[in-house]
Parts: structure tokens; C-alpha cells; sequence
């Protein structure tokens, strides 16, 4: 997604909402990680007036904020798509062979992974074992996993996501 | 009362593999014959044989059904619950079996197992706390809170129980640390953070029997005088965090948690604190400071969590399946019992993630001392497809491979460590004749260079080099002096890395070049990849031979790069040829064959 597009999508965010989240949590400096998974929870990711919110309201510096939101993998700082394809990097999948199956979903939507399709419909995203490598190789698609894929089966997955 | 007890593994793998339908299709069978009420459905753990999945086991019959399908329900409903007998159709069966095998005992998959962590695990509703004190459950604790500190710290140490979470550190010694470590606050930690990426044993344990993990927590807290817990747990297992969530809020209502615990004065607090997706956090003093709310970095020991821990308090952190241990030892009698399995230095169990090219993959308990010959031949029933096995992966990203060769090693914390390898968390990836050695190292280092926290120079440059050698090397650009320059590499990061992430992330690279080399100088001297995963380095060639023209490979081919009429040998045209893959899972024949580049049709290789 190009950057005025994630500008114009931040223009709408409701900070008040922002501050029901943190309310509980003032004064404790400690649970900045769990305001963040709750902020995404609630917004899908973390838009830059959220953060700088965040750094006010809780008086830590906005550049610890983000020292810590790119520390970790689960936290997104850029608008995320309707669909989140998660492909396993386990190593059972590896081994049964998902680098094809990446290869595969980065031809058909044009996008490579941790990138969201123009339109909003897909992103693409890695995800460390899901626990189904009786499955491998094993893709989810928000919350359905689909399992024993070969490259031919997913562009029929791909089209039963709007 | 009812009839039956009906568990149907309600985990992962049999979610993906359509458990949930197969629920919704037997509750509405029960219902369309009236006798719902006579069965209790639980959606419960994982029994362990993911690859036959969904599964469904009927108490007090014991009888393990497998494969199902929604239309297979009305029969189950029919024949076995209302008619009583067994539907043999849907049993076990295998290449493995002679007959339907009925239970554990009876498939082979099951007969070398021994459940001590995973006792509960598909037997018990995860939900229910009187399901886990109706099998024994916070018995344990009863005994614990009434003997003296230093006393569960002698059992948990002559039990010999070691822990779980990699390095093996006795439990018991790590306990009297913090028992002996001064002042009144202290807590205890569960890591829960599971990093290894090709393992999930502990996300089973905490899914199937949360209990048992708040159990061993108590006991840790009144053998170290610590009176708050903290689980850390990756906030990718959400149903982990529920059941948790559910099991605390059921002791707190027993009095199994709080103050005053059972009236013994002994108070405990439990929290929970969701990982956000670093691999580096399950180290013990990054995830102290993850918990603090900071960028999860490890810092230098000493001084050891059990002086200055979360908070800057005296603190010990135990692995989940070495707290699902615990309530085995501390029980009446449990230290002996338990120190009878396994071998000298490696007493009891583990679990492991048996997976990749072994027929049946899954959740096993071994007892310790096990072979690996054992373990992939007997409880994985061999290789898929009947092809060869060429070396397991164990210890994940700190581990390392061990090569066929070596097949008669017994699997214990010190066997493995001189083979180069470790016990590590207990991911046990199997690998077939296509799987490449020098992919795989680069697998696993492309995971622990990513996953570096750039502390120390040797760690984040260090394993960059090694990454950029390796991908040259996968991609026919090798040099014949590379494997000198990582083995040189390798060291350095090992001896002079702040935390075990750079202590152990060259070992996959160190254990293939030790066993593999061969595979390492093809790729570098002639350049191929006999594994036919290095894409530059082969390519796919159609068997004239054998090819019966069946077009199966044409219509999987996304580029048209298969040529030939119906019922005559096809040919692949490579300048076309991506080497997606596609055609040669596809050919039932067997005759796409991987061969050095250049080659011609009629050269098999
Ligand atoms: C990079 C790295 C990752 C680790 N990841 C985990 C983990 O995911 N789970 C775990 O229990 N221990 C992990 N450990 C080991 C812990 O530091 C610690 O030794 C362990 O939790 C202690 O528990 P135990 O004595 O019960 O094994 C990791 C260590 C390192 C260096
Ligand atoms: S060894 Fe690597 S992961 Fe560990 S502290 Fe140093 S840089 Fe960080
Ligand atoms: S490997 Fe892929 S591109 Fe090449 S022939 Fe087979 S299906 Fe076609
Ligand atoms: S699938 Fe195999 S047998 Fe069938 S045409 Fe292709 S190569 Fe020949
Ligand atoms: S490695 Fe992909 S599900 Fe385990
Ligand atoms: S997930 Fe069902 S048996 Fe493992």
C-alpha cells in the first residue's frame, strides 16, 4: 500500500477509543505491551496518531514506542488486508515444501510477504508452526487452515476469500 | 449419569482436518435419535495421532475411531452407541496393523508411548477442574503444602527431573537457588513461549491439561517461597491463553489459588502475559524483561534470574512440560516411581513433535533412552512413501541433524549433545532423500538470523555471512573455500555470543557440513542439488521409460511447460520450466526424475 493511501485511511481514526483502552492501564508503564495488542486488536494495526496518543497519555517517548512495537513480530504499524494469509515457516512445512507454496500466492496477487494487495482484499504474512504439521505444509487464511497443499490447490483457496 | 463419554480432539490439526463438522454432524445425529442426553461430548486434547485425524475416542470403551468423516456419524450413532457394536470401518488401519487395531495398546503408534505428561491429554475436559481432580489432579499439591521447602527441592532433585525448555538444568538445584536466595518477594515464571518453530508440544499440554501446569506452578511456589506466577505464554496459541485463563478462574473458586491456599497459609497469584512473536523472548533473561513491558534483549549472567529475576526479584523459570512434570514427582511415592524410566542421566519422559517425512506424525511421550530407529521406524511406522531415510532434525534452530548413520542412538540429553545435536524443546523433523542439507541449514539460519536481537556484533553480522555463503551456495554460486569460511564463522559466533541464541544457531549449519559434506561440495564443485530443492541446481526430466502419457503433470503445469500426445511419453521443455514442483507430486508413476542440469531424457541419475 503506498504511504498516502495509509495517510488517508489515519485521517478517520476515533482517539477517544484509544483512551478507554489505556484508562485502566495509566500510570503502568509496564503494560505497554499489552496496550499495544489490545490497540491493534481494536484498529487492525498501529496508525501513527494512535501511537503519538499513546506516548502522551502515558508518558513514554514515542521513540521507545516504537522501539518496542519493532521488536516484536505481532505488532503491525501499516493498515492490514480483509483476508490475512498466514503461510507456516515451520519445519515440517518447510521440509513438505512451503517455500512452493509462498512462491505460488506471491505470483498470483503480486504482493510478497508482509505486503497487503492493492485493493485491500489480501495480506501476506508468515507465521512460525501452527501446531498441524501432521498437515504440512499448512496455510491459514484468517482463521481456517488449509492443510497437505501442493501449488496447484491454491488459487482455488485464494477464491473463496472476498 | 451418562452412557458414554464421547472426546473428540478438538486441537489444531483436527480442527484443520474438520473435527468441528464432525461435532456439529454427531450432535445432530444424537438429536435425530433422541439420545443426546445419554452421551457427554467433549471437545477435548490432542490424543497425539495427528496424521489420522479427525479423531474421536469412546469411553468407557475405549475405542479410537480415526479418519472420520461428517456421513461416517450416522453409522458411529447407530451401530456403535445405540447398537453396541463396533464399527470396524472406521478403526485404525494401516501397514502397520495385520487387523482394525480397537486402542493405544493395539496400534503400534501408541504401543511404545508412555504417557506421563500427556496423561490427561484427550482423556480429560480441559475445562473441567473436576475432571482433573477426579484423575488424581492437585493431589500433589495437598502433600506439597504441607512438607517443608527444602524437601520438594530434594524430591524434584532425586526424581532426576531435568528441564524441558533446552538446556536440561536440574530442577531441583534451580528450585534451592531460589528457595535459598534472601527476601520475602519472589515469583515463579512458566515459559510458555514455544519459539522452535517446527514444535508444539508444549501448546498441546497447555491446551489439553491447563491444570496441571497451575499445579506444578503451586508446588514451584511453595518449594521456593515464591507467592506470585507469572505464564508467559505466545499470544499466537489463543485457545492456550483461554483454557488458562478458565482453569486459574476455576482454582481461585476451589481455593486451589489465593490466599490461604487449602488452609495452609501458603498464598499464590497467578498471571498471565501474552508473548508478541520474538523468538529471542523464550530466553530466560529476555523474557524477564519482556514482562516488564521492555524490547525483549537478554542481558549477561550472572547474576542468575534466581538472585535478580522479574522485577528484580529472586525468580525461577521453568518450561511447561517440565511443570507438567511435577505434580508426577511430588505426589505420594512419585520421586521413586518416577526416576525408574529413562536412563542414568535423563529420568522420565518427553514429549516430542514428531513431523516432516515419517508416515505417522504427531504428539508422542517416550520414556527416555528411546532410539531413534525406535522413534522413526516404530512409533512413526517409517518413512512416507517407503523412501529413505536420510537424518532427523532435533532441537530445532539450536539443534542439529543427525545423520542415518547414527540411527541406534539413544535419544537422552547427553547422547544427543555429543552428536552435535540437543534434546532442545522436542521438535523431531524427519527428512527423506529430498530433503537438502545445505536448504535446511539455511532454513534454520535465515530463522535465528531474523531472530537475532543485534545485541552482540558476532551474533547479528556473524550470521549474516553465514546466511549470504549458504544462499550462494543453494544458488550454484558456491566456492570451494566457503566451507572453511563457515566453519571458522560458526565458532566464533559460538564462543563469543551473549546469549544461547548465538551459542547454539550455527549447530544446523555445523552438523550438516559434519555429516553432509558430500551434499555440500555437489552443490559447490559440480553444481547440483541431488535433492532437487535448490532450483538452479537441477532440473526435472521425464522417464521416457515409464511415462504412460496419463496428462496428470499437464494439468497441474502453470506454464505449459509439458509437451506430448495422450498416451505417449511427455518431455519438459526447461527453458519453460519454473521447477514449481507441481508435476512431480502429481505423476503416480514415479517418473519425473530430478537430475543434474543438462542432462539428457534417456540418463536416470
Ligand atoms: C533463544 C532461546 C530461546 C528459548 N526458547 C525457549 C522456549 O520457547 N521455551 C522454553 O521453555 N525455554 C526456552 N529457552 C530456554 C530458557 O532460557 C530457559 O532455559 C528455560 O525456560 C528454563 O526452563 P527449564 O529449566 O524448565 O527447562 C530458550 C533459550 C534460548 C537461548
Ligand atoms: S547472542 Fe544474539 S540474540 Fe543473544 S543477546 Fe547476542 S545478539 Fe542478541
Ligand atoms: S516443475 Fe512446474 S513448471 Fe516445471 S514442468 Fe513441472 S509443473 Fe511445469
Ligand atoms: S504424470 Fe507422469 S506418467 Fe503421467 S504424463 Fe506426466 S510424467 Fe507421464
Ligand atoms: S511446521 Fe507448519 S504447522 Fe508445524
Ligand atoms: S490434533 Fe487431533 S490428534 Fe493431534
Amino acid at each position: 500500500m503506498s504511504n498516502e493511501a495509509v495517510a488517508e485511511l489515519n485521517q478517520d481514526i476515533d482517539l477517544d477509543q484509544v483512551d478507554s483502552i489505556i484508562e485502566p492501564y495509566l500510570g503502568k508503564k509496564e503494560m505497554v505491551i499489552p496496550i499495544l495488542q489490545k490497540v491493534q486488536e481494536h484498529f487492525g494495526y498501529l496508525p501513527r496518531p494512535v501511537m503519538e496518543h499513546i506516548s502522551r497519555r502515558m508518558h513514554i517517548p514515542l521513540s521507545r514506542l516504537y522501539g518496542v512495537t519493532t521488536f516484536y513480530a505481532q505488532f503491525k504499524l501499516k493498515p492490514r488486508g480483509r483476508n490475512i494469509i498466514r503461510v507456516c515457516k515451520g519445519t515440517a512445512c518447510h521440509i513438505q515444501g512451503s517455500p512452493k507454496i509462498s512462491e505460488r500466492i506471491e505470483e498470483i496477487l503480486d504482493v510478497e510477504s508482509g505486503e497487503t494487495t492493492d485493493d485491500l482484499r489480501f495480506t501476506l504474512e508468515e507465521v512460525a508452526c501452527i501446531g498441524c504439521c501432521a498437515l504440512a505444509p499448512v496455510i491459514m487464511v484468517n482463521d481456517d487452515p488449509h492443510g497437505r497443499l501442493t501449488p496447484d490447490k491454491v488459487k482455488d483457496i485464494l477464491d473463496g476469500y472476498e | 449419569m451418562y452412557e458414554k463419554h464421547i472426546m473428540i480432539c478438538g486441537a489444531t490439526g483436527c480442527l484443520s482436518s474438520g473435527s468441528n463438522q464432525i461435532a456439529e454432524t454427531l450432535k445432530e445425529e444424537l438429536e435425530k435419535q433422541g439420545v443426546i442426553d445419554k452421551y457427554r461430548l467433549v471437545m477435548g486434547g490432542c490424543p497425539g495421532f495427528c496424521e489420522v485425524g479427525p479423531i474421536i475416542v469412546i469411553y468407557p470403551d475405549e475405542v479410537f475411531y480415526c479418519r472420520l468423516k461428517p456421513k461416517d456419524m450416522a453409522e458411529l450413532v447407530e451401530q456403535h452407541l445405540i447398537g453396541g457394536e463396533i464399527v470396524e470401518r472406521l478403526l485404525y488401519k494401516g501397514p502397520d496393523v495385520d487387523a482394525p487395531a480397537r486402542f493405544y495398546d493395539t496400534i503400534p503408534f501408541y504401543s511404545k508411548q508412555k504417557f506421563n505428561v500427556l496423561r490427561n491429554s484427550g482423556v480429560i475436559d480441559p475445562e473441567s477442574i473436576d475432571e482433573y481432580i477426579m484423575r488424581g489432579g492437585y493431589r500433589a499439591l495437598r502433600r506439597a503444602l504441607q512438607m517443608d521447602s527444602q524437601a520438594i527441592c530434594d524430591e524434584v532433585k532425586d526424581a532426576g527431573l531435568r528441564g524441558r525448555g533446552g538446556a536440561g538444568f536440574p530442577t531441583g538445584v534451580k528450585w534451592g537457588f531460589t528457595n535459598k536466595a534472601p527476601g520475602p518477594k519472589k515469583y515463579i515464571v512458566c515459559n510458555a513461549d514455544e519459539g522452535d518453530p517446527g514444535a508444539f508440544m508444549d501448546r498441546s499440554i497447555l491446551e489439553g491439561d491447563p491444570h496441571a501446569i497451575l499445579e506444578g506452578m503451586l508446588i514451584a511456589g511453595k518449594a521456593c517461597g515464591a507467592d506470585e506466577g507469572y505464564i508467559y505464554c505466545r499470544a499466537e496459541y489463543p485457545l492456550a491463553i483461554r483454557r488458562l485463563k478458565t482453569a486459574i478462574q476455576q482454582a481461585e473458586e476451589y481455593g486451589l489459588l489465593g490466599s490461604n491456599i487449602l488452609d495452609s497459609g501458603f498464598n499464590f497469584k497467578m498471571n498471565i502475559k501474552e508473548g508478541a512473536g520474538a523468538f529471542v523472548c523464550g530466553e530466560e533473561t529476555a523474557l524477564l524483561a519482556s514482562i516488564e513491558g521492555k524490547r525483549g534483549m537478554p542481558r549477561p549472567r550472572p547474576p542468575f534470574p534466581a538472585q535478580v529475576g522479574v522485577f528484580g526479584k529472586p525468580t525461577t523459570i521453568n518450561n511447561v512440560e517440565t511443570l507438567a512434570n511435577i505434580p508426577l514427582i511430588v505426589k505420594e511415592g512419585g520421586a521413586a516411581e518416577y526416576a525408574k524410566v529413562g536412563t542414568e542421566g535423563s529420568k522420565g519422559t518427553k514429549v516430542f513433535a514428531l513431523a516432516g517425512k515419517v508416515r505417522n506424525t504427531g504428539l508422542v511421550e517416550v520414556p527416555m533412552g528411546i532410539t531413534i530407529e525406535e522413534i522413526i521406524f516404530d512409533v512413526g511406522g517409517g518413512i512416507q512413501g517407503g523412501r529413505e531415510f536420510k537424518a532427523v532434525q532435533a532441537g530445532g534452530p539450536s539443534g542439529g541433524c543427525i545423520p542415518h548413520d547414527l540411527i541406534n542412538l539413544p535419544i537422552d540429553y547427553d547422547s544427543l549433545t555429543k552428536a552435535g545435536a540437543i534434546m532442545g524443546s522436542g521438535g523431531l523433523v524427519v527428512m527423506d532423500d529430498r530433503t537438502c542439507m545445505v536448504d535446511l541449514a539455511k532454513y534454520f539460519l535465515s530463522f535465528t538470523q531474523k531472530e537475532s536481537c543485534g545485541k552482540c556484533t558476532p551474533c547479528r553480522e556473524g550470521t549474516k555471512r553465514m546466511l549470504e555463503i549458504l544462499e550462494r551456495i543453494t544458488e550454484g554460486e558456491g566456492k570451494p573455500e566457503d566451507l572453511d569460511t563457515l566453519d571458522s564463522l560458526a565458532h566464533s559466533i559460538k564462543d563469543s555470543s551473549l546469549c544461547g541464541l548465538g551459542q547454539t544457531c550455527p549447530n544446523p549449519v555445523l552438523t550438516t557440513i559434519r555429516y553432509f559434506r558430500h551434499e555440500y561440495e555437489e552443490h559447490i564443485n559440480e553444481g547440483y542439488c541431488r535433492s532437487g530443492i535448490c532450483k538452479p541446481l537441477f532440473q526435472y526430466l521425464i522417464d521416457q521409460d515409464n511415462c504412460t502419457g496419463c496428462r496428470a503433470c499437464v494439468r497441474v503445469c502453470p506454464v505449459e511447460a509439458i509437451k506430448g500426445e495422450k498416451k505417449e511419453p511427455h518431455e519438459i521443455i526447461q527453458e519453460l520450466c519454473t521447477r514449481c514442483g507441481s508435476c512431480i507430486e502429481k505423476c503416480r508413476q514415479d517418473c519425473i526424475l530430478i537430475t543434474r542440469v543438462g542432462s539428457e531424457a534417456d540418463v536416470s541419475n
